[in-house]
């Protein structure tokens, strides 16, 4: 068969992995796989098509380590309607219409990633019981490849095996799962919590016994964190910490780094968990300063932000206790679901506003985390999505990372108490375009553990983002911060996916099928049997028909290396 | 006879979707000889189901399926507003191609849930819904309130594998740990299993459900509501608010009585506001099979539940307005494709009436009084039995259908498959 050459020429290239910073290189992909160019064929360079990349910015496929997008995200969906009467997208060209603003229908999810440059994406969390669903939801999202975590802090299994000390059925019973769900890491959000909200409570301090097992959030950080590393999964322990929202969250964070006792770690959305208490007025504050020291005293852990963006956004969690306060505190419609055995979520729909103290803030902490961890290869740009906001703002994130200017001009529109708080405006630091490719693709695809990802050396997948300088933040934006909101990198050029190109000027041009990552550790098999007796006993769905058999698109990622 | 039996079927009569029905399976004759575990609905529905191979009927009259896909293809190219009606008796993997086959067409796109649960789905969007599983209920419920709904007959084995008699984690005594409160205007069977059977007047139920809300937040009421006293009312929150965890279950007495929406928005209001005391839930006792899996396939695909229209490119929502009974009441829609469910036996007379009129597109593998006027019928195979596909739970939790027969006729996923393709050649 004749190969597909795809060749990207003359841009100026920024490719951290490979310590390319801006120079002008040229990409050529072959069949979906960067090669180099001395690897082609004299008839493979003339049939080649080519992206002139002249003027132009060429960075490896986007690479979002934290959103949800899949699953339990269509419960916001359809809990706001009204969101999704504020945006809509038609149908053209083949493509399919959508709607949603915070929570973009799953088709429109796929468009709007990769017009910005954005060819994978991590649904953050999905219950073991709810993993059917997101991959169903995966295989209406193309373009993308997706890859899903799966929670396991709160699981009865785990909690009974810890409170027995069974540590090793444990870690079998994770392998097991991780295979059944086709999940491709091990999450925890709040452990301990959700388990204990089904008794109306919470958990607050790491050392908290939990009310119905005997074992703390400590020690199932600890031994999620093991287990990850044991069984080699790419990506390690996807932590969502304690006390998240509350003013002593940033203090509950650094302590939980001890937990995981040297073990890998990724701290997911650590704004949300970065708090300290306001002198003045008792409200929040950022706790930044000491996290950044603390994660440079804990080189096993890396980040990502979650950063807050003004206007209308969803939450939506595992922290089920959470969402029941944040419904409490701001009387916004709650939907809560328990899922037999696995833990509880909740969703409910805020607002983020740059008047209030609160809300000032969080963004605030969002901005110092991103300033002061010195290391952009331990930290990942994302909002949560659609939590602190919606991913298609990751370009106005950007500006601000990039511009000082603009920066100070969004600081000085900001709560003034809760600026005066904070040692933001004394920050001069500014992102380069490589430290960008950095947080938005090296540093995620590395923490990821996916290798042809977020790079383009030889090998890499064929995904590339090509962006014209000129033409960044000139489009209207979706978002309601119209007057204050400037942008970098919201429309590529070109988006190439697999060598294909699905994108051409910030629009969505073809509709190609993406992978789903998984995986297959090894586990013994003699669990099995114990893990029978417990559906029988506690689930309302058969041993049989829980796995998933059926997934199709998938590709298994080796826990080997 | 050949027989084999295959266990952990997944029965898809009803929202429950049970998956552990054992089936005698008779494999030369391709037919089931016996059925175990199943309630009387999910038993009837499999040993009347006949996997044989038939023809789709034009007008009436067989057709070869290349004939009928071609002739439904003309329907769709030439309809001008199509609607494309049921979906919850079809898997996910074909409401998904049917979803985006009315994307591409501009059609009007509703589900059974308009004249189901489709109000439950607004109260969820007015109010939110405190949920959870059925396994939850199983574990941990020592509390079931049923509201408008009979389980007994409706959903076989709700009482037995789910909610009354199962014993869990929490509650390891079954039936003797449980309190099973039904509220309804009649005693039905469901009532007659029950601890506590409060019967109330016809249509009072927002004002009961409303006052029970007061009297949760310390308000005293000054007589009865609905026929029920205020002492019953009294005893009745304080035994809401005292349990350990409560499950509330309501059905289409909610629902399809006057109020409506409201009725159900006040009781998941109320649901939201006992987690003040103790952790309490509702699920609503989703009907077809895969009801619920048509809410969700709709909402991820186009932002909403039910009732979407698309005839501007992009997706609308409106309850009312895009739901099927109205289109048709209204003479809104010129062609209609129904989805393994039955309009013409169930809408209103004026909307079936004029379903008769307009060229009508069925997929059903069985013979139904829509099927009987349809200008195209495709007697499909039936998912979980002669062809496989995902369907949710009422809890909306997904479940595999494994076939277990041979497929002698094409399945829905495979006639919509074509059907497009043709319509777009």
């Amino acid at each position: 068969m004749k190969s597909r050459v795809l060749g990207v020429t003359g841009g100026a290239v920024y490719d951290p992995k490979n310590g390319v910073d801006g120079e002008t290189r040229d990409v050529w992909i072959r069949d979906g796989v960067v090669v180099a160019a001395g690897e082609l064929t004299r008839g493979e360079l003339e049939g080649a098509e080519v992206i002139d990349a002249r003027g132009c910015w060429v960075m490896p496929g986007g690479v979002d380590i934290h959103a949800h997008v899949a699953g339990k995200a269509n419960t916001g969906r359809k809990l706001c309607p009204a969101d999704h009467r504020a945006r809509t997208l038609s149908r053209a060209g083949g493509l399919r219409s959508g709607s949603g603003f915070t929570t973009p229908t799953t088709h429109m999810t796929a468009y709007l990633y990769a017009q910005m440059g954005y060819t994978t994406v991590v649904e953050a969390a999905s219950s073991p019981l709810g993993a059917r669903h997101a991959h169903e939801e995966f295989g209406d999202m193309p373009i993308l490849d997706k890859a899903m975590l799966v929670l396991f802090g709160n699981n009865e299994f785990i909690l009974d095996c810890l409170a027995r000390k069974e540590r090793e059925t444990a870690r079998h019973y994770v392998a097991w799962m991780l295979e059944a769900t086709g999940g491709y890491g091990v999450k925890a959000v709040n452990p301990g919590g959700a388990d204990d909200w089904k008794w109306g409570g919470n958990v607050h301090g790491l050392d908290d016994t939990l009310r119905a097992f005997d074992t703390t959030p400590r020690e199932i950080i600890a031994f999620l964190a093991e287990t990850a590393d044991a069984l080699g999964t790419p990506h390690p322990l996807h932590l969502h910490g304690l006390n998240l929202g509350l003013p002593e969250s940033g203090a509950t964070t650094i302590a939980l780094m001890d937990a995981f006792e040297g073990h890998r770690g990724h701290l997911c959305h650590l704004q949300f968990l970065g708090y300290r208490k306001a002198e003045k007025g008792g409200g929040l504050a950022s706790d930044a300063p000491a996290l950044a020291e603390a994660l440079k005293k804990h080189p096993n852990l890396s980040a990502d932000i979650g950063q807050i963006i003004f206007g209308n956004a969803t939450t939506m969690t595992a922290d089920a206790p959470l969402e029941y306060r944040l419904h409490r505190l701001t009387n916004r419609k709650w939907c809560g679901t328990d899922m037999e055995n696995e833990g509880s979520s909740g969703v409910v729909p805020i607002e983020y506003s740059r008047r209030s103290r609160d809300g000032a803030a969080q963004w605030i902490t969002g901005m110092e985390l991103f300033l002061l961890i010195d290391d952009p290869w331990r930290v990942c740009l994302s909002t949560d999505h659609p939590n602190a906001g919606p991913f298609f703002c990751y370009p106005q994130v950007i500006k601000l990372l990039t511009d000082r200017a603009y920066r100070s001009e969004m600081v000085a529109s900001l709560n003034a108490a809760a600026v005066r708080e904070s040692v933001l405006s004394g920050l001069s630091r500014e992102y380069s375009l490589y430290e960008i490719a950095v947080v938005t693709r090296a540093a995620p695809a590395k923490i990821l553990g996916l290798t042809k990802k977020g790079h383009l050396g030889a090998g890499a997948d064929g995904d590339v983002a090509v962006y014209n300088p000129s033409r960044q933040g000139t489009r209207s934006c979706a978002c309601s911060n119209r007057a204050r909101c400037a942008r970098l990198l919201d429309v590529a050029a070109w988006t190439v996916k697999g060598g294909e190109i699905v994108a051409k000027d910030g629009e969505c041009a073809k509709e190609t099928r993406g992978e789903t990552f998984t995986l297959a550790p090894a586990y013994d098999a003699s669990v099995e049997g114990r893990i029978r007796d417990f559906f029988a006993d506690y689930y309302s769905l058969t041993y049989d028909n829980f796995p998933i058999r059926e997934l199709r698109g998938k590709k298994v990622i080796s826990c080997e290396n | 006879m050949n027989a084999k039996t295959e266990n952990n079927v997944v029965c898809t009569f009803c929202g429950c979707l049970c998956d552990d029905i054992s089936v005698d399976v008779d494999e030369r004759e391709n037919k089931i000889a016996g059925v175990r575990n199943a309630c009387a609905n999910g038993r009837a529905m499999l040993e009347n189901y006949d996997a044989g191979p038939r023809l789709p009927r034009h007008n009436g009259e067989e057709t070869s399926w290349d004939d009928a896909i071609t002739r439904a293809a003309g329907i769709i190219k030439k309809a001008k507003s199509l609607l494309i009606y049921g979906f919850s008796s079809s898997a996910s993997e074909a409401q998904r191609l049917a979803v985006a086959l009315g994307d591409k067409l501009g059609a009007t796109l509703d589900t059974t849930s308009s004249v189901c649960h489709g109000p439950s789905g607004l109260a969820m969007q007015a109010a939110g819904e405190s949920t959870c599983t059925l396994g939850e209920v199983k574990n941990r419920a020592d509390l079931l309130l049923f509201w408008g709904c009979n389980p007994v007959v409706s959903h076989g084995r709700h009482l037995s594998r789910y909610s009354l008699m199962p014993r869990g984690r929490y509650t390891v005594g079954g039936r003797a740990e449980r309190r099973m409160i039904v509220v309804d205007v009649r005693r039905t069977q469901s009532a007659r299993a029950s601890d506590l059977f409060l019967r109330v007047e016809q249509g009072t139920d927002f004002e009961i459900l409303h006052a029970l809300r007061y009297i949760l937040r310390g308000g005293k009421l000054r007589g009865p509501v609905g026929g029920v006293p205020e002492e019953a009312l009294s005893s009745l929150a304080g035994e809401l608010k005292s349990c350990r965890y409560g499950a509330a279950f309501m059905g289409m007495g909610l629902t399809m009585t006057e109020g409506r929406d409201m009725n159900a928005r006040e009781l998941f209001s109320l649901v939201t506001e006992l987690n003040e005391y103790t952790r309490f839930c509702v699920i609503p006792m989703r009907g077809h099979g895969n009801v619920t899996g048509a809410d969700q396939v709709f909402t991820w695909q186009t932002g909403f539940p039910f009732a979407v229209n698309l005839s501007r490119g992009y997706p609308r929502y409106g309850p009312g307005e895009y739901t099927a009974v109205d289109m048709l009441a209204n003479r809104e829609a010129d062609a209609a494709l129904i989805l393994s469910s039955d309009p013409g036996a169930h809408f209103p007379k004026g909307a079936a009436e004029y379903l008769k009129k307009i060229p009508t597109i069925v997929l059903d593998p069985e013979r139904s009084v829509s099927a009987e006027s349809a200008a195209v019928w495709f007697p499909v195979a039936k998912y979980g039995v002669d062809c496989s596909g995902t369907a949710y739970r009422m809890d909306a939790i997904p479940v595999y259908a494994r076939a277990f027969l041979r497929a002698c006729r094409m399945s829905d996923e495979e006639v919509l498959t074509r059907v497009v393709a043709e319509a777009a050649s």
